[in-house]
């Protein structure tokens, strides 16, 4: 049996202690003298080495002791938290995980990054390098010497004298489990002593703690030294061979382990050299002379041990909660079947009201409500705090400051804000993209700061708070803002848009979020790819949020990021188109108008309609989907915001707003671009989730191929001018 | 009867582990995530009490004195768990009142016969 089949639970451990690692380190850097932060440090790799030696990850282990050797030195206050300390300890952190996603053993070049980390670690605290570190733990060395039976040893006897102090009593030593692993050996003969010594509990204060007795055992001395391991310093312990002809007298041999004050040599030896005789009555055997207390052994269990914590911070989270780690597949499971039942309920319920019996009513109704709070608490498990990935952003900003030389104040808020985990796991990146471009691109170096008259450290806020049923997560950095003029430059010499093309202010700014654009003077290692916004852009669509930009020139940028709070149900409205129904995501819904169709001809196909005044361009979905049921005299037209603009979606029927939960399509449906999922209703009907993102791709596509109408204002005609690019 | 074993450690794995090993020896296994969570559960004297010693809130060695001073456990085995770097805090545990320690790493093995040392 070994602990290696926890090795999976351990790893999620220890990620999330190197989360913590980070967060401390950080928060370290921000107030040195808070020396919490370093305890919480040492401790966090604490864990790791100690539960990774348990699991057998020895490099880890290995490295890990130097990080802890020094963290060590800075709590005890030897050495002052600098940020250089810092630097290393994330450095540290990073190597350990690199090390813990290993399969087997590290390279030789990553045994380098360790071996340069840990001397520049030890060159803080030892700047001689005068003082030798302590030895690195051997991660195999055993605990104890292991009790094996030497193969074919011979049986032995030994003659075994122990004697206790009685303080032993009282740090919870039981002389009878001592005796007990003593018969575990072999077959005891007791020569004095009481064979089996009630509980300590039970013992009185004038119990005899003095045993001798003769064992033969085929296990090495060794064995039986280590029955006394945990009293070594507080008894008396003889353990001699005994010469296989038994009338040989013994000599007396050297006491072993005695950490106390030297026993007198005739008490010690006395009992030695009574020849092996029956036991005494126990009572007989008086206290023999050195039993009182020993200096040491007494001093040391009253002394009152050093407390290395503070005690006020002991009941500071106290109440921390309880909770249970729970792999996410299995909460999406759950989802997943908590959806179905509520797809059932409405089928339920709808089934009930044709036909209403009077003592189903009430079980019906309560159902209903049960499954809604079930729905929402399973719905809220998977909600996590969003400063989950926080951290993660202010190790990003302090590298990247470093790196550009710039200096940046990174600021989050919100951090308590929670989002769906899927969610959250698909912001990393676009917000990494952001956060980069804002250091890159946004921020100005200090000099330049300072001749424009701003404070010489920028400033990055990171914030998140709840709108509506939506997160709204905000990226705002004080730099030299978008140059609008440069931007639209920019993408017309990339031939992005032509030249003669009117553009408001909005709309050349959400140019940036065009494939192939960059605005960065030189390709960095950090941003300037050309690969950005795009496709940060895509991957907040694809969340079923949206992203918008505002920038002040020499202000600052701000980004916008609007996010559902979850994945798993969606509020939508209701339409029909040819007797096929679907949801169109109601967050995007502006408002329905009415389309005749009269007026439509009467445009001659040109697709647009004149809402309040403003010509707002429509898709028809019946064309779309190429159905070829009778047309309707009177279409209804679901006015959508997409991308800040309007866009209308003619359909058949407008049927109501309805909350469902997301079914995601089967694999073979997965290619078809303009839907995102499906959902039962409530009659066992699937209505199919429309993707807006995904219709605006398809008309784009199609107005480039020719086959749509020229004249446009509005989202269509920006698309229409871009498709022309390669 | 069965004994209580509880198991005192801040690290989930550590407490997965221990906890595994001494069930299906039979025992019955109490957890805390900290000295501050044991002092709190200690409503019944367990058998055994085993604890790491570098613990948020409360340590293992405060832990080891608090339980040492509460009438119930006066008696009972305290076991520590260290690291051959704790040298010093071995020494710190005994004073303290702890009945004995098992150095990380070990094995299942070494577990159970320091627990079988301690408990009758």
């Amino acid at each position: 049996m070994s602990f290696s089949n926890f090795a999976a639970s351990f790893l999620q451990e220890a990620e999330e202690l190197l989360r913590q690692i980070e967060g401390a380190a950080l928060e370290l850097e921000a107030n040195p003298e808070d020396l919490d932060h370093v305890g919480k440090l040492f401790r966090a790799f604490h864990t790791i080495k100690g539960s990774g030696a348990m699991f057998g990850f020895n490099a880890v282990v290995s490295f890990t002791h130097h990080v802890e050797t020094a963290l060590d030195h800075v709590r005890e206050g030897r050495v002052a938290p600098s940020s250089a300390l810092v630097s290393l300890v994330l450095a540290s952190k990073d190597h350990i995980q690199a090390l813990l996603a290993l399969d087997g053993e590290p390279s030789a070049e990553m045994a380098d990054v360790g071996n340069a980390i840990a001397q520049r670690l030890e060159a803080l605290f030892h700047p001689n390098a005068s003082n030798r570190p302590r030895a690195t733990p051997s991660a195999a060395a055993p605990a104890l010497p292991a009790a094996l039976p030497e193969p074919g040893a011979a049986v032995q006897r030994y003659r075994v004298f122990f004697q206790l102090d009685p303080s032993v009593l009282g740090v919870g030593i039981d002389p009878g489990c001592m005796l007990r692993e003593l018969r575990d050996l072999g077959p005891c003969t007791f020569h004095s002593g009481v064979e089996n010594p009630p509980p300590p509990s039970e013992m009185g204060p004038d119990f005899s703690l003095r045993w001798e007795l003769t064992l033969a055992t085929d296990k090495p001395a060794a064995a039986i030294r280590d029955v006394f391991i945990f009293v070594e310093d507080v008894a008396q312990i003889r353990i001699d061979p005994e010469p296989t002809a038994p009338a040989a007298p013994l000599a007396p041999s050297p006491i072993i382990n005695i950490v106390g004050a030297p026993i007198p040599a005739s008490a010690a030896t006395a009992p030695a050299l009574r020849p092996p005789q029956p036991a005494p009555k126990p009572a007989a055997a008086k206290p023999p002379p050195d039993a009182a207390p020993k200096p040491a052994g007494g001093d040391a269990a009253a002394a009152p041990a050093p407390s290395a914590g503070k005690p006020g911070s002991a009941q500071k989270k106290a109440s921390q909660q309880a909770t249970v780690r729970v792999p996410s597949e299995r909460l999406d499971q759950l989802v997943n079947l908590v959806g179905e039942l509520v797809i059932n309920q409405s089928r339920l319920t709808q089934a009930f009201a044709l036909e209403a019996t009077g003592d189903m009513a009430g079980a019906v109704e309560a159902m209903d409500r049960l499954i809604a709070e079930l729905r929402d608490s399973v719905l809220g498990i998977r909600m996590m705090p969003i400063g989950s990935t926080f951290s993660r952003f202010q190790r990003l900003a302090r590298d990247l400051s470093a790196e550009l030389g710039k200096e940046v104040d990174f600021v989050t808020e919100g951090a308590d804000t929670e989002l769906d985990k899927t969610v959250i796991d698909q912001l990393g990146d676009p917000l990494v993209h952001l956060i980069r471009n804002s250091l890159d691109h946004g921020l100005e170096l200090p000099a330049e700061r300072i001749e424009k008259g701003k404070a010489g450290r920028g400033r990055l806020s990171l914030s998140a708070a709840h709108e509506g049923a939506h997160v709204v997560i905000t990226i705002r950095d004080d730099g030299r803002g978008i140059n609008r003029t440069a931007l639209r430059a920019k993408a017309e010499s990339k031939g992005l848009i032509s030249p003669d093309v009117h553009l408001t202010e909005q709309q050349t700014l959400d140019l940036v979020f065009l494939p192939g654009l960059s605005t960065a003077r030189a390709v960095t290692n950090i941003s300037g790819r050309g690969v950005g916004l795009d496709v940060v852009k895509r991957t907040i669509d694809d969340l079923r949020g949206s992203i918008s930009l505002s920038s002040v020139a020499g202000e600052g940028t701000t980004t916008r990021l609007t996010l559902p709070l979850t994945l798993a149900i969606v509020d939508g409205l209701l339409v029909e188109v040819d007797g096929d129904r679907f949801i169109i995501p109601m967050a995007s819904v502006l408002e329905n108008v009415e389309l005749s169709r009269a007026d439509r001809q009467a445009k001659n196909g040109r697709n647009l309609i004149n809402v309040r005044g403003e010509l707002v361009p429509y898709v028809r979905l019946r064309e779309l989907f190429d159905t070829r049921g009778p047309e309707l005299p009177f279409e209804k037209i679901v006015i959508v915001a997409f991308n800040g603009q309007r866009l209308g979606l003619v359909v058949d029927h407008v049927l109501g707003s309805h909350q469902t939960v997301i079914q995601s399509l089967g694999r073979f449906y997965r290619n078809v671009g303009l839907f995102s999922g499906t959902t039962i209703m409530g009659d066992g009907r699937v209505a199919i989730i429309i993707d807006l993102a995904g219709i605006v791709r398809h008309v784009e596509r199609a107005v480039a191929r020719g086959s749509a109408p020229a004249e446009h204002h509005g989202p269509l005609a920006r698309p229409a001018a871009l498709a022309a690019t390669p | 009867m069965t004994k209580t074993i509880m198991i005192v450690d801040d690290s989930l794995s550590m407490r997965q582990v221990l906890g595994k090993v001494l069930t299906d020896a039979g025992f019955q296994v109490t957890e805390a995530v900290d000295g501050s969570d044991a002092v709190k559960k200690l409503t019944s004297a367990p058998d055994l009490l085993i604890t790491d010693l570098n613990m948020p809130n409360m340590d293992g060695i405060q832990l080891i004195e608090k339980v040492r001073a509460m009438p119930s456990c006066k008696q009972i085995p305290l076991l520590m768990l260290t690291t051959e770097s704790d040298a010093t805090k071995k020494q710190a545990g005994r004073a303290a009142g702890a009945t004995g320690w098992l150095v990380k790493p070990f094995q299942p093995e070494q577990l159970l016969a320091t627990v079988r040392k301690v408990i009758r």
